[in-house]
């Protein structure tokens, strides 16, 4: 195969760089495997490796900080038969940390080269997230307060299937290199080299002791056999194609004419596990039922299995524009819970309001008739309260009948969940 | 009539796919979430993909990379998220990556009220990008509007080659109403236009007497590049200030000059209205109500309904403002869009009245304000 690199842009680094070893050494690898150009997308990180994506003539990307692994995610995603190759630097993997982890996690097909320097070269050799605590960095003394980050280990323990450690300058670069990109899964490579323009000018450090040293952390390089699993394209395919159709939205049409004039809009007060929020979405339905314009939104704490549960809901004849309520027509009172949250509005209602309550709570002053229920009397469990309550309302013959009534039940439910809320609305609607 | 009850988030969802997005990243944020889990929904079952991202970064990084592979692609979030956007957003708009963006805005400043619905993002939207370049923002109202914006907002990415925000608000997105089926008929759709074989195939090369560049998919037969950095329309890193300043001046063109093609707005007025009213977002539904009020007492007051808030609409709000003695413009925040207002007003007095407490504006503060 002949080369990918790009001959109009030779690399420009320092002489001596570790990089420029690692541009010829991913060349003779995609010659190896006899890749394309075409079939290969390249995408870069910040920092003079950064710069890797220019020397080749593949796809390239080039992008922010620490972020190349996310648009290497949408790429692969995008396009599975690409060979989607990250480079970073240790820079690239401390800022861009939560990315990596994932990535061990995800397990996407992407091969992520490393490029171990131990410092920030192009920002002028500030410590990074690999630097000893011995070395010697532009950060001054800060870099003997962290401890340096192995992320071989790193990445094990956070689910890489595949992660390898090699010199930059060594022989097993191109096999390593080979081999990871091979490898039908997310892969790692921490290439360690010098950057002699920063790192190597204030520390003496040589490609024996780095060698050394690889080899005294003991890493058997290549395929994590705990973490091997199917790869995450393939994956999310498999289940995708097995996710259930999605659901057309509801719709509901005109039964009857509702028994209203104007807009009316009404409270539900509740407290959590009462179905709030189900009941306004039938009182909805039912509005529907009845040619209303509706609109519905909920009100409850962000903890939902206690506390209080209001939804407001709005009835019209007429397209709704503001959908604040202002006065509300009807309230209705479930748990002390809700009444609480809303209790300046009461002494605001109007004698032509309904409150349809618990008899159970007390309300603050109010002119509004209040009709009394005395659920535990009729023996109805608090997770019907607000569903009979809205029966009452029917029964009433404010706002809705029993026809759309039992419209909005059979839109929301089904089957014996049907079946119990209707008798419910029966029972209070002496049906 | 099919009469559906439908929610402001689902219908951003289903005006997304409706507009051939095939794959969205999100990360779960009140009030933005029901849009991700929506897009859950919709997506895996008919071959897109929705993934959750380890956080907004990698949502909105997913996204930029499934688009320049040639998905049409879309995020949601909400302000906290926006700002952690911010930085991708650059990119996007540097490196001319078609992408809608929705933030469903919540009450600020941070973290502030996740089920507080606000406008407090708008001038953010707008300026929250390092370079100050200028991007499309479009304001639903209604549910409806929700799923029609969507898709417009799609075809504007696609074919200006950017991001596009959707400034919903927790007031529009977490609202169930009804809507007519029957009436989401949405805009033809569009795709960006890709470079023809017989051209020169560089990735920042429009046709000539055009200024979007055609585009070259990622992964495709011939070799794309994308890069963050100052580029040519080569796509290389240049410093050459000519080939810079066309570039920017050219990104900067492509939206003014077209905004007249995608000026979204609702005007209710008569030839000799003295006041004008104008709103944007869910403001303008109190709006619509309080019009009705001012009029029925003799008030001369027409209504101004923006959707396309960036870039400014100057032409058609000139136009509007023209024969009024006043302005009143009212938001869910502390002034934000009448500053836009004020430097196109002239000697036409502009007031203003903002609140920031988590409810909606009510119709009678603004009969209120507009009288007074
Ligand atoms: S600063 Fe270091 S990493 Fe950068 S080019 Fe020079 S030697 Fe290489």
């Amino acid at each position: 195969m002949t080369s990918l690199l790009n001959r109009q842009r030779p690399p420009v680094f320092c002489p001596g760089c570790a990089h420029e070893v690692v541009v010829r050494g991913l060349d003779q690898t995609l010659q190896t495997l006899e890749l394309s150009g075409n079939q290969v997308a390249i995408v870069s990180d910040i920092g003079c490796s950064g710069l890797f994506d220019t020397f080749f003539n593949t796809h390239a990307f080039h992008g922010l900080h620490g972020r190349a692994l996310t648009y290497a995610t949408g790429i692969k995603m995008a396009r599975p038969e690409l060979k989607v190759i990250v480079i970073m630097g240790d820079g690239g993997l401390g800022i861009g940390g939560a990315h990596v982890l994932s990535s061990c996690r995800r397990n996407l097909d992407i091969t992520l080269l490393i490029l171990n320097n131990f410092n920030y070269g192009m920002t002028g050799g500030q410590c990074s997230a690999t630097t000893p605590t011995t070395g010697q960095t532009s950060s001054g003394f800060l870099n003997e307060l962290e401890a340096p980050l192995d992320i071989c280990r790193v990445a094990v323990a956070a689910g890489a299937p595949y992660v390898d450690r090699t010199m930059a300058t060594g022989k097993a670069l191109v096999d390593s290199l080979v081999q990871a990109i091979r490898y039908p899964g997310f892969s790692l490579i921490d290439i360690w080299g010098l950057c002699p323009g920063r790192y190597s000018k204030r520390n003496r450090i040589s490609l024996a002791q780095m060698e050394e040293e690889i080899h005294n952390r003991g890493l058997a390089g290549g395929p994590v056999a705990v973490n091997e699993r199917e790869e995450y394209s393939a994956h999310y395919h498999r289940l995708a194609r097995s996710a259930p159709a999605a659901s057309m939205p509801m719709v509901a049409a005109k039964i009857c004419d509702a028994p209203i004039g104007a807009r009316s809009d009404v409270l539900l007060l509740g407290s959590a596990g009462q179905f709030i929020n189900t009941v306004g979405e039938i009182l909805c339905l039912a509005g529907m039922s009845g040619g209303l314009h509706v609109s519905q939104k909920n009100d409850y704490p962000i903890t939902v299995l206690r506390g209080h549960s209001i939804a407001e809901v709005v009835l019209d004849r007429e397209p709704i524009d503001y959908t604040g309520i202002g006065s509300p027509a009807v309230v209705l009172c479930v748990a002390a819970e809700g009444v609480a949250r809303r209790k300046k509005m009461f002494s605001t209602l109007p004698e032509e309001a309904l409150v349809v309550k618990d008899s159970k709570l007390s309300l603050p002053e109010t002119r509004a008739k209040v009709i009394d229920i005395d659920f535990s009397e009729m023996k109805i469990r608090a997770s019907e309260q607000a569903l009979a309550a809205l029966a009452v309302v029917a029964r009433e013959g404010i706002l809705l009948n029993y026809e759309m009534l039992a419209a909005g039940l059979s839109l929301r439910y089904k089957g014996k969940m049907f079946e119990e809320a209707l008798a419910v609305a029966e029972r209070i609607c002496g049906r | 009539m099919t009469q559906c009850f439908l929610e402001g988030n689902e219908a951003i969802a289903r005006g997304a796919v409706a507009a051939g997005c095939r794959f969205f990243a999100g990360y779960p944020i009140t009030p933005a979430t029901s849009i991700y889990q929506q897009m859950l929904q919709l997506l895996p079952p008919s071959g897109g993909v929705c993934m959750q991202g380890e956080d907004e970064i990698a949502s909105i990084g997913f996204c930029l990379g499934a688009s320049m592979a040639g998905l049409k692609a879309m995020t949601a979030t909400s302000g906290p998220g926006i700002s952690l956007y911010s930085e991708q957003i650059s990119f996007a708009i540097g490196g001319e990556i078609p992408l809608v963006v929705v933030d469903v805005q919540r009450l600020g400043p941070s973290t502030g009220s996740a089920t507080k619905g606000a406008d407090g993002d708008i001038q953010f939207l707008r300026w929250g990008n390092s370079g100050g370049m200028p991007v499309i923002v479009l304001a639903p109202v209604d549910v409806r509007d929700c799923y029609l914006l969507t898709m417009q907002a799609f075809n504007l990415a696609e074919r200006y080659r950017c991001p596009v925000f959707i400034a919903s608000n927790k007031e529009i997105g977490m609202i169930r109403e009804n809507i007519d089926l029957d009436d989401l008929i949405g805009p033809a759709l569009e795709d960006r236009k890709l470079c023809p074989a017989d051209h020169p195939g560089s990735p920042f090369t429009p046709l000539p007497g055009e200024n979007v560049p055609l585009f070259l998919p990622l992964g495709g037969e011939r070799l794309s590049r994308q890069t963050s950095s100052t580029h040519g329309e080569d796509g290389y890193i240049t410093t050459d200030p000519a080939v810079i300043e066309a570039g920017i001046l050219r990104m900067q063109e492509k939206l003014l000059s077209a905004v007249g093609d995608f000026t979204f707005y609702e005007y209710d007025g008569a030839a000799n209205d003295s006041i004008l009213l104008l709103v944007y977002g869910v403001t303008s539904r109190a709006a619509k109500t309080a019009v009705r009020e001012l009029r029925q007492s003799g008030s001369k007051v027409a209504l101004l309904i923006l959707k396309t808030l960036y870039p400014v609409p100057e032409e058609c709000i000139r136009r509007h403002l023209q024969g009024k003695t006043k302005v009143v413009v009212i938001e869910m925040n502390l002034g934000q869009y009448v500053r836009e207002i004020e430097r196109l007003a002239g000697d036409t007095p502009v007031s203003f009245y903002g609140r920031m407490n988590g409810e909606l504006i009510n119709p009678k503060i603004i009969v209120e304000k507009v009288r007074s």
